[in-house]
């Protein structure tokens, strides 16, 4: 017992045997009177649908852990439920130190308040006091490069402005974990460098970090480990070399394939007209 | 874990994390209200002028309806409202406060509780605005009868007021979650919102009940009346903190109190009661469905 206690004090991310499970409702009620009406006719029937299955993963202080997988693998879920913000249906999720997630940037954005506001906002949503953010203000002005428009309302920012202002506040901060989910995809080149190099820094500081992208060179750069998800299970884990080069093996052998249908189904229509 | 390390660091999902959450309480309210006030021309203003025009209105229908001659039947009239304004006001908000925030809610952890709490408070803080409008009217009386209208007992309306906030508060957290699963409950509580209001005595008063029991005795029927009155006088919280809130603003200027409108201990007592009752059903039922929140918003 005193082992895996010890061993276990060297992660701050444990999670362990994690299922998440959804009631994949037929029809999605939520409203009285469809309760009722499915309860008398007994349709009331939910579909259980499965998006993480005993999923475990062990991430130590510092390491940079890449996550990919197709689209609907459960990388969102699994960085929902680190992130608290999903409970899971089995299993447990332990959490050493401040998570800023940056699952959406600008999830806490309100448009209608000017940026000044929403940085105060932003700030007190990822439980920093008023008085830390007084000290950072400038500092996240500055990242964000928002000088001129700190007292207009947001509404009026193009998308690429409101995710540098949602960055430069989740990332000011200095959290002990930091998780990305393929948020810099939007933002110029230059913003888009200018977060690579803050991630990297916060890297060196011993930040923690969760980075989820389909982009294989970016997640080269910035990661030493690597977990592979594919419909709620983990294909693998581990150096990040060895899992990129058999996830893209993988995609590029069911890429082929696909084109394989794809001229068969092309082939068959035209043979019967 | 030590004590101070659990006062610091309350469970996750319980109503003590809302203390951790504290200045994003103050976010959240300020944003409400600058939201409700900027950029509209009379601003503050309008949180006076309508409960202003309301109870002129208001007024005059009733005393022409009712014919009873309550003394400074305005100031009456519209401590009755403020109060009952306040509750329907909060709690309405408080209703859609999980539902408008799923955005929110779904990217990002705060404790989720603080977003019906954001709308009670700032409705309270509506409701300390809207105290002007009965500042304005106790101001005419003042003029007009020549005799003051204040006395120090208006400070006392502290006490109903933070009754009132309890109360909302559980109110409030209640349908929070309800609306998350049933987002029909939004026409059951206009309706039986309408029905309280017409059981909370804004623009009649219980002594009304009273004189009609009397009258119901002489002619030898039941007096139903006078079971009527005392249902609205003995279950009905928002017509104990109303009562309560009258005896502090309209009473020390009457020269004759009536016996219905003498505020007792027991008010007080059951007042707290059913905030306090309340506010434990609100947390109860949103702590046990607060994980499920983000399947169905």
């Amino acid at each position: 017992m005193s082992e895996i206690l010890e061993t276990n004090e060297d992660y701050v991310i444990s999670v362990d045997n994690v299922t998440v499970r959804f009631n994949k409702a037929t029809e999605k009620i939520n409203d009285l009177k469809e309760y009722f009406v499915k309860l008398v006719k007994h349709e009331l029937m939910f579909q259980e649908f499965l998006a993480l299955k005993d999923v475990s993963l062990h991430v130590k202080k510092g390491e940079a852990w890449a996550i990919i997988g197709t689209n609907g693998s459960g990388k969102s879920t699994l960085l929902k439920v680190i992130s608290k913000i999903l409970k899971p249906y089995k299993g447990s999720v332990t959490v050493k130190g401040s998570i800023a997630s940056l699952i959406e940037l600008g999830a806490g954005i309100d448009p209608k308040l000017t940026a000044r506001e929403n940085i105060y906002l932003n700030g007190c949503i990822l439980g920093y006091s008023k008085k830390f953010i007084d000290e950072k203000f400038d500092e996240i002005v500055e990242f964000s490069e928002l000088e001129e428009f700190l007292d207009s309302p947001v509404r009026n920012f193009s998308s690429g402005m409101k995710s540098r202002l949602g960055f430069s506040v989740a990332t000011m901060i200095e959290p002990d974990i930091l998780i990305v989910d393929e948020v810099l995809s939007v933002g110029d080149v230059l913003f888009r460098k200018k977060c690579m190099n803050k991630m990297n820094d916060m890297l060196s500081k011993g930040t923690t970090l969760l980075f989820v992208s389909h982009n294989m060179s970016t997640v080269r750069t910035m990661c030493k480990k690597a977990l592979w998800l594919n419909n709620g299970n983990v294909v693998c884990q581990g150096d990040i070399e060895d899992v990129c080069s058999r996830y893209t093996e993988t995609i590029e052998a069911m890429k082929a394939e696909e084109k394989k249908k794809k001229l068969q189904a092309a082939k068959k229509p035209a043979g019967k007209h | 874990m030590s004590v101070i390390e659990k006062i610091k660091n309350p469970p996750e999902g319980s109503f003590r994390e809302v203390f951790k959450y504290k200045d994003l309480l103050i976010q959240l309210v300020t944003r409400d209200i600058k939201l409700k006030y900027r950029r509209s021309f009379l601003g503050y203003v309008w949180s006076v002028l309508n409960p202003l025009l309301i109870m002129v209105i208001m007024s005059v229908v009733f005393s022409f309806l009712f014919q009873r001659n309550l003394a400074y039947f305005p100031i009456y009239l519209l401590a009755g409202r403020t109060m009952f304004e306040f509750v329907h006001q909060s709690s309405g908000k408080a209703l859609s406060g999980i539902t408008d925030n799923t955005t929110l809610l779904k990217k990002t952890y705060v404790s989720k509780f603080m977003f019906p709490l954001s709308k009670i408070t700032s409705s309270m803080v509506d409701f300390v605005f809207s105290l002007g409008a009965l500042f304005i009217v106790m101001l005419v009386f003042s003029i007009t009868e020549g005799k003051c209208m204040f006395s120090l007992w208006n400070l006392a309306i502290v006490i109903p007021i933070i009754q009132a906030y309890v109360f909302a508060m559980g109110l409030g957290f209640f349908l929070a979650q309800l609306h998350v699963f049933f987002r029909d409950i939004r026409y059951i509580y206009n309706a039986v919102m309408t029905m309280w209001m017409y059981c909370s005595a804004i623009f009649y008063d219980i002594g009304m009940f009273y004189s009609k029991a009397e009258k119901q005795i002489a002619q030898g029927t039941a007096p139903y009346a006078a079971h009527l009155a005392f249902i609205i006088e003995k279950f009905n919280p928002i017509y104990i903190y109303m009562k309560q809130f009258r005896y502090f603003i309209w009473v020390p200027s009457l020269d004759k109190v009536s016996a219905y409108a003498q505020v007792t201990s027991q008010d007080f007592l059951l007042g707290s009661l059913y905030a306090l009752a309340m506010f434990a059903i609100g947390v109860f039922f949103f702590k046990r469905s607060q994980d499920k929140f983000i399947l169905y918003i």
